[in-house]
């Protein structure tokens, strides 16, 4: 059966609101002087892009919204769309101090919200293109997170960027893979203005490799960023994968972003492939089109999910069904059509292998099939546009993280094409560290980072700034109640 | 459980506890409403001539969200008849016989004083508060704090209604003047029964920055007010241990300023005060307060097997002396706990810029702490250099964990030497002056 949309687009448009609600004005202020304004505050490491969190969520509570506004984006341009959907709970909020005088930790994502909608509401501009420009050109590729993090931050320093974006519109994942539910692409589109405003010229529907090579790129600019981001969603390598009703879950979401949310087509019996957070936007997002049975399929277990514990939570709340040691081995054809999907149960050898059990086959009903896997390193895009590019073993390329300089002088990388894939926050700060790396390339110059002054200064501990090292809240957690309790066989304060 | 009951100057109540004269202290249903909640007495909103108030007339001073931590008025004695005032008391009295209710009186000549001193007894008041305090609109006619300002005014009216009255009679001071002692001395000598303190505090609680009028506004303009509310309590203690520790003032003492709740009452109370009043947090929270500030003083006496108010009232009054009689030889350092230390930072980013320099932040290794505290693994640590730290105490009061941070004492091996010892051995040769602080 070929499928249809299932829903109006007022009913559509409900499912799709914000999850994440604005915070009213009192609200705001409330938590906001919850914060205890602290110094060299672990929120502020948390963050890549090393947001002044106190120094915002004070100018919150002093009612200076707009400086607050200010705080936030000189450290991250995407600081709007960051406030939607960054998972906090690993990031900032999860480095709270709060936590261990047994508080709620601050609502950092929301604060930042309501400061930066702010100034959006009211067409505020707090970010001015700087008086003196160098005459310097630097070609940036790719608008995602990483491009727009690098742009933003050069033409702060005084370079004239050019961003080359292969798709109709700027943005990159952020306009086209956001769940929707958490952000609009037209405030994506925003950001790109923001970006522009700043004197940046974005060249949209300009692929480089094909409608201008890397050579061209050399020899009209002083310095390149490379902020590709990954490729399409891997192959299962199925009988059956290429009817009509398997799709890539990255196309399904994309085609939410450009299309009427009541033309979508979707499944009544959705399933979904995989176990991270792609196949849980996916699951989610099929739940709020109309579909009545949404299946995620994990080959291994639910502790081995890479999707965030709050996603997977998300996802049990829109009543998504698991499925888990299970891996797809066919797709039930019925004259051309999706209906069902064929699973094996999975176990783990002795040597830490996955194995499909023998005989335990089995027929799953269903009539679409997302298929959300893990998307394609960049290896072949790459080679044709900088040939001499070095690439990592694992197909992402080769970089300083803290410069995102490559082995080739004057190209600089960073986002998902340098990280192998992390988030929206993580693309920023390295397009931020990658310009800071250009800037020290092209001016001789290092620029000071932000940071909190100390007498002790970065080396005795006062950094300020997750820029340097950001951490990831729950990652160090984990690291610290191991160490707790193999040192002093037990946690003193889980 | 203790014995909460109260002689106080020969005004007996179930309780220390009562209200002050003030907006919840107007009517006699208010009262009512009061002694059902558990008051023990009640000073009536101060009766004289009735007067014509304005709107508005409250402020606020809102800390971080903390609202009314101070408060202001412009508001005058009562606007009812003296007739209303003296009927209603009556009422009341017939109802809560053993409850205490005391007029409070602003009067404009010594007739007058005598006439109203005379209506309260008939009408069954317990006592009379003279109010000497009101520290705007009364004074501009001569009565209020302009009294209050003047010990020999105020001892020559307080004659005049001594010479009539039969009941009690309770000065209350101002605290708007230099000299506290002053006033409650004058009060001593014209023959009062007892003070009370304090009234108001002239105030300004804030400029309205759209319309640069100050809050009330009372078409575009504002005048001075009266201060109260839990952020005056470190003014009215202070007076009122002055009071208490003037052996020239000995008599009880009715503590009055920022009260809200039962330990505020027995701060007072340990600095000698017999009751204690409260305004502001009624007109904040309403009459059902008083339950905690019962149950929590009764808690607390027990606690202290303490019997009654008495075991507590002027305990701490003798620990106040004055600064030249403190220990130069004692010394404290600061000490951090980090077991319980949250890694906010506050203590050392405090003493960095606000006090001697003299935390540093280390790597927890270095401090063979493991991962240290805080949510960020390896993230530097405070910790006080103990060689320098001056003993200031700030860091552990900015510090948002109980009792992370401890002073603790460190024995200097001297013997205890005040400033005026000091000053003598100086003087004698007996040691060089101390050099002072690089
Ligand atoms: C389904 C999904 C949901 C996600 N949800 C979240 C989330 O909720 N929160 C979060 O923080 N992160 C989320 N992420 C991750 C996040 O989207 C990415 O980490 C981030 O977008 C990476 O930014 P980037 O700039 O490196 O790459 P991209 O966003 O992929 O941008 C790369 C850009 O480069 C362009 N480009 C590529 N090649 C060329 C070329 N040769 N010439 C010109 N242009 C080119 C592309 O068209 C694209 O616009 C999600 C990712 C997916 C897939
Ligand atoms: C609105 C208002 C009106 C007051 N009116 C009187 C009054 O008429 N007579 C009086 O003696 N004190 C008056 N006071 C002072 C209070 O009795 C009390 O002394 C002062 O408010 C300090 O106590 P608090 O901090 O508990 O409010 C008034 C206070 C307020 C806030
Ligand atoms: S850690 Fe929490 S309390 Fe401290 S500054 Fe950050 S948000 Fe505020
Ligand atoms: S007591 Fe004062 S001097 Fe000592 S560490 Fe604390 S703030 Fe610094
Ligand atoms: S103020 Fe207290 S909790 Fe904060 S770092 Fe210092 S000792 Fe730790």
């Amino acid at each position: 059966m070929t499928l249809k949309p299932i829903l109006t687009a007022d009913e559509a448009s409900a499912n799709m609101a914000d999850i994440q609600l604005p915070m009213r004005q009192m609200e705001a202020r409330v938590e906001a002087n919850r914060c205890l304004y602290c110094f060299d505050a672990p929120c502020i490491h948390a963050c890549p892009t090393g947001i002044d969190v106190p120094a915002f969520i004070r100018k919150i509570a002093s009612g200076n919204e707009i400086g607050a506004a200010k705080t936030i984006l000189e450290a991250n341009i995407l600081g709007a769309s960051c406030a939607r959907i960054c998972p906090t709970k690993v990031l900032c909020e999860g480095a709270c101090v709060l936590h261990d005088r047994d508080e709620k930790p601050i609502e950092i994502g929301r604060l930042q919200r309501h400061a930066t909608d702010f100034i959006n509401d009211r067409g505020i501009h707090v970010l001015k293109p700087p008086a003196k420009t160098n005459g310097k050109k630097v070609a940036v590729v790719g608008s995602g997170p990483a491009g727009l993090g690098c742009a933003a931050e050069l033409a702060q320093l005084g370079y004239a960027v050019t961003i080359f974006e292969k798709s109709k519109l700027p943005g990159g994942l952020n306009t086209y893979g956001i769940a929707f539910y958490k952000l609009k692409p037209q405030l994506s589109l925003d950001e790109a203005e923001l970006v522009k405003d700043l004197g940046v010229e974005i060249r949209c529907g300009v692929e480089i490799g094909r409608d201008i090579t890397g050579a061209e790129l050399q020899r009209d600019f002083q310095a390149v960023f490379l902020g590709l981001g990954l490729g399409n969603g891997n192959q299962l390598g199925l009988p059956g994968e290429n009817l009509p009703e398997v799709l890539d879950a990255l196309d399904f979401i994309e085609q939410i972003h450009t299309d009427p949310l009541h033309e979508i087509h979707v499944g009544h019996h959705v399933v979904v492939i995989g176990g991270g957070n792609t196949a849980v936007d996916a699951a989610t997002q099929s739940v709020r089109l109309g579909a009545k049975r949404v299946t995620m399929v994990y080959r291994r277990g639910e502790s081995q999910m890479s999707a965030y514990e709050f996603e997977y939570e998300k996802a049990k709340h829109d009543s998504v069904h698991f499925q888990f040691d299970s891996m797809p081995i066919g797709v039930v054809d019925v004259q051309g059509h999706v209906a069902g999907i064929r699973l094996a149960r999975t176990r783990m050898t002795a040597d830490g292998k996955l194995e499909m059990i023998p005989g335990s086959e089995f027929t799953q009903e269903c009539d679409m099939i997302l298929k959300a896997v893990g998307q394609e390193k960049r290896i072949e895009m790459v080679r044709k546009i900088f040939p001499d590019l070095a690439v990592a073993d694992n197909g992402v390329v080769a970089r300083d993280p803290l410069t995102g300089a490559t082995n080739i002088a004057h190209i600089f990388v960073g986002g998902d094409c340098a990280n192998g894939g992390r988030e929206v926050v993580n693309a920023v700060g390295e397009g931020k560290k990658a310009a800071h790396g250009i800037h020290t390339f092209l001016a001789g110059e290092y620029a000071t980072l932000p940071t909190q002054p100390s007498r002790v200064g970065v080396d005795g501990g006062a950094t300020g700034c997750g820029l340097h090292n950001p951490i990831r809240a729950h990652e160090l957690e984990e690291q610290w109640r191991a160490n707790r309790a193999t040192k002093n066989g037990g946690t003193s304060r889980g | 459980m203790a014995d909460l009951s109260v002689n106080f100057a020969g005004i007996r109540s179930p309780n220390p506890f009562w209200v002050a004269s003030g907006p919840p202290s107007n009517t006699a249903y208010q009262t009512h409403r009061a002694f059902e909640a558990g008051w023990g007495g009640l000073v009536w909103k101060t009766i004289g001539t009735p007067i014509v108030n304005v709107s508005s007339r409250y402020s606020a001073l809102d800390i971080g969200g903390q609202r009314m931590v101070g408060f202001n008025n412009i508001e005058l004695i009562s606007d009812r008849s003296p007739e209303v005032n003296f009927r209603e008391i009556a009422e009341v009295k017939k109802r809560w016989p053993h409850h205490a209710v005391i007029a409070s009186l602003m009067c404009e000549s010594r007739e007058q004083w005598h006439d109203f001193v005379r209506r309260s007894m008939d009408a069954g008041a317990d006592g009379i508060e003279l109010n000497y305090g009101c520290p705007h609109g009364m004074c501009e006619r001569g009565m209020g704090s302009a009294v209050g300002q003047q010990p020999l005014v105020a001892e020559r009216i307080t004659s005049w209604v001594m010479e009539v009255a039969k009941i009690p009679v309770i000065v209350k001071l101002t605290p708007n003047i230099t000299d506290i002692t002053a006033a409650a001395r004058a009060a001593k000598r014209a023959g009062a029964n007892a003070i009370s303190l304090i009234n108001t505090i002239n105030s300004i609680t804030n400029v309205n920055l759209d319309t640069f009028t100050s809050e009330p506004a009372v078409r575009g303009m504002s005048s001075h007010g009266g201060y109260c509310g839990p952020a005056v309590k470190p003014i009215a203690l202070n007076m009122v241990q002055s009071c208490a520790a003037d052996p020239d003032v000995r008599m009880p003492i009715s503590g009055i300023g920022g009260i809200s709740n039962w330990r505020d009452a027995a701060e007072f109370m340990a600095f000698g005060a017999g009751t204690v009043q409260v305004c502001t947090a009624i007109m904040h929270h309403g009459f059902r307060i008083v339950d905690d500030m019962i149950e929590g003083l009764n808690a607390y006496l027990d606690e202290k097997k303490m019997r009654r108010i008495d075991d507590l009232c002027g305990r701490a009054v003798a620990n106040v002396t004055t600064w030249e009689n403190l220990d130069l030889n004692f010394r404290q350092v600061a000490r951090i706990n980090h077991d319980t230390c949250i890694g906010c930072n506050l203590c050392y980013i405090a003493c960095e810029d606000g006090a001697h320099q003299c935390i540093d932040l280390l790597h927890p290794d270095s401090l063979g702490l493991d991962l240290g505290p805080g949510r960020v693994a390896h993230k530097h640590v405070p910790k006080v250099r103990e060689d320098d730290c001056v003993g200031c105490n700030l860091c552990t009061l900015v510090c948002p964990v109980d009792q992370c941070i401890k002073m603790v004492e460190v024995p200097t091996g001297k013997p205890p030497m005040t400033w005026s010892d000091y000053q003598a051995k100086v003087a004698s040769g007996e040691m060089k002056p101390i050099p002072p602080h690089h």
